[in-house]
């Protein structure tokens, strides 16, 4: 049965890349559009609607969606057509999902998702069929590393970014014996080998590095392991359910008294009101806070709360981001999605006000950004200072970043 | 006492009570294979089915203890249900059969779980009685919740000790087990016994899955990695005895956190290699009948 639909759907895309080929060779595709009737652009979401991280994308489609309605609605003078599809966060669904969107659907720009691994199925169907891809979450290394395209976008961070600004933080508040701590799978191998590059280079030592297999939760014995080494820092890399269970098993263990927790943003953004008194105090790294001082800040969580009810969040902020990117490189090239190299051009140069600073994208199309050092307070990720200004993924492994 | 001696301590700690545990849902694994010659794959499920089980009633009630008394007689009638419907039927054949059966039974069980409870991780709170936790080192304190967990699992085993040596029921058992055909000619309804084993068992896993939703968790596909441990535990122990199965389920669970802490490398491997040098030593596990089947 999957198989089938498997195949189906991969000679749709055999069959729609040979219509384009021969379209392209016979030049008869107009390269820029008159003002006037036409056709809309298609937006393709493939995010996830259901599962773990539903709250995640629902943030990341509203947020995307307001930033382009404060801009008449259009892109580049064209109507829009949101096609909206449920990734599940599975990643052995990803490619059939992805070639969905680029061959039935015939989408101008696929944009997803939360989930690294479905990222990645997108990343590989974005460069097998040249269709442009924004990725307002996933941090996988690969996708603005050695898989980086010239259609290939994201509006986020990589794994490696928010876990070197804490290597450097906890290196100079001078702790010099770490011991890190993740689910054994790629991203937590990435942050936590990104965590100890920083700290090492600031004159620390990653002791040990403690693993157990994704999403197991009994963190009992690693613990006690800890206990036994006595560190001066913990950098752990969880999200999800399995923060909430480690952040308060940490305390409930008497950890979190003697030695300092620290991680990425992911550790305590969107659990705080599980993790309740066991996270307080506790200080992460990550390219947005729930307290900024900028106006455009301000201005996007009073409008967001407006149109959803909801607080915003860092992938709120990520979505809303994606939507003005689209608006930036779709204004330039007057909404001809077939001027591709127009269009990738100027969003490669969009600079602008987010409402988490200034947002640049590197040459591999990740974003240079500063990191800031946030403290919880109550269910707020209160920002200290900034950790690493304009800090860039070394995009290992990207021929465009050369 | 030394530093590094203490922590080897609670790290035996540590193991064992992952031992309880998994002898909680080896138990019942081991009597429904040894004695029924039933090759039940669905036992993951009836722990994952236990831990949402009372994550849904402590959500309802607010409390655990409440969940649990309500949910083990869900889980005893889910158990004799499954025995007169689908076990019944399978006695005498082929192993094969019972196992794509069984399989099958993951995958409905699976699915309600998706359809019930969605896809998310779920925590259930511990009850506030044993909301507090122990000192032991000045760096360390150990959660009230867990000691008491490996308090109920020794209760609970030795109370399954007791059934099994002591009383009618039990004796009807072991008999069974030995020779089908005599038992019941001596006028003892096999089928019934066949029947409480089976709903036993799967009670002794749900309850597994209840009482250990605090410290670990609900989330889907629980039940899997339970179940292969499981299986290490039944054929290290020697299958259809309780006495190896509890004597298996410490050692895993010891080889188990010791590997996390010591060979991190190869902490998913431990476990295996435990099973392979018990088999080598003694093919039939540690209180297998050799020959005997």
């Amino acid at each position: 049965m999957t198989q089938s639909i498997r195949k189906a759907s991969r000679r749709r895309v055999l069959a729609g890349m040979a219509a384009a080929g021969a379209a392209a060779a016979t030049g008869f595709v107009p390269t820029r559009f008159a003002i006037g009737q036409q056709a809309k652009i298609r937006l393709g979401l493939m995010l996830p609607y259901t599962g773990t991280y539903a709250a995640l994308g629902k943030n990341i489609d509203d947020a995307l969606r307001l930033a382009i309605h404060e801009k008449g609605g259009t892109l580049g003078g064209r109507d829009i057509e949101y096609v909206t599809l449920d990734d599940e966060s599975d990643p052995a669904k990803g490619s059939d999902n992805a070639n969905k969107l680029v061959a039935r659907d015939k989408v101008d720009f696929m944009i997803g998702t939360v989930h690294s691994g479905v990222v990645m199925a997108m990343v590989k169907v974005a460069r097998d069929t040249n269709t442009m891809l924004v990725i307002p979450n996933g941090g996988v290394g690969a996708a603005t590393g050695a898989l980086c395209a010239p259609n290939i976008f994201r509006t986020s961070f990589s794994n490696w970014q928010p876990a070197y600004a804490m290597g450097k933080v906890a290196a100079d508040a001078g702790r010099k014996r770490a011991v890190v701590i993740s689910w054994d799978y790629a991203a937590g191998k990435e942050s936590t080998d990104a965590f100890t590059e920083a700290f090492t280079k600031g004159g620390g030592k990653t002791e040990k590095g403690l693993f157990l297999p994704f999403p197991g939760v009994e963190f009992q014995p690693l613990l006690t392991e800890i206990a036994a080494l006595k560190p001066d820092v913990v950098y752990a890399f969880f999200a999800g359910g399995g923060a909430v269970k480690f952040v308060k098993d940490y305390a409930a263990a008497g950890l979190k008294k003697a030695i300092p927790l620290v991680g990425p943003g992911f550790l305590t953004d969107g659990t705080l009101e599980a993790q309740g008194e066991a996270a307080q105090g506790l200080e992460t790294t990550l390219h947005y806070a729930d307290d900024l001082k900028f106006a455009k800040d301000k201005t996007f969580r009073a409008a967001f709360k407006q149109a959803t009810g909801r607080d915003a969040d860092v992938y709120a902020v990520q979505g809303y981001d994606t939507g003005t990117l689209l608006i930036s490189g779709l204004g330039a090239v007057k909404g001809d999605v077939k001027a591709r190299d127009a269009l990738v051009d100027a969003m490669e140069k969009t600079v602008f006000d987010s409402p988490r600073g200034r947002f640049t994208l590197s040459k591999a199309h990740n974003p240079v950004q500063d990191f800031y050092l946030r403290k919880v307070q109550g269910t707020e990720n209160r920002y200290v200072r900034v950790a690493v200004k304009a800090l860039a993924d070394p995009a290992t492994g990207c021929k465009m970043s050369a | 006492m030394s530093d590094s001696l203490a922590f080897f301590l609670i790290q035996v700690l540590n193991g064992v009570q992952e031992g309880l545990l998994l002898f909680l849902v080896a138990s019942g694994l081991t009597l429904i294979f040894g004695i029924m010659g039933v090759i039940n794959l669905a036992h993951g499920s009836f722990y994952m089915l236990g831990a949402y089980l009372a994550y849904a009633f402590a959500t309802l009630t607010g409390d655990l203890w409440t969940a649990i008394l309500i949910a083990v007689p869900l889980a005893i009638i889910l158990g004799l249900a499954l025995e007169v419907v689908l076990i019944r039927p399978l006695y005498g054949r082929d192993h094969l059969y019972q196992v794509l059966l069984t399989y099958g039974v993951i995958l409905v069980l699976e699915e309600i779980r998706s359809l019930l409870f969605g896809d998310d991780v779920h925590g259930v709170t511990v009850p506030a009685f044993l909301d507090f936790s122990v000192p032991l080192k000045d760096a360390l304190t150990y959660p009230a919740y867990r000691l008491f967990l490996s308090a109920i699992c020794l209760a609970i085993a030795g109370a399954i000790w007791w059934l099994i040596r002591y009383t009618r029921l039990g004796m009807a058992i072991r008999a069974g087990s030995t020779n089908r055909e005599m038992v019941q000619s001596l006028g003892i309804d096999i089928a019934w016994v066949y029947r409480a084993v089976f709903a036993l068992g799967v009670a002794l896993a749900a309850l597994a899955g209840m009482i250990a939703a605090p410290v670990a968790s609900v989330f889907p596909g629980m039940g899997n990695d339970v179940l292969i441990v499981s299986f290490v535990v039944v054929v290290i122990g020697g299958i259809g005895s309780i006495k190896g199965a509890f004597l298996s389920a410490l050692l895993v669970g010891l080889a188990d956190t010791f590997g996390q802490i010591y060979l991190p490398q190869l902490s998913g491997m431990t476990i295996y290699v435990l099973m392979a040098a018990v088999l080598l030593w003694r093919p039939a596990g540690l209180f297998g009948h050799a020959g005997a089947g």
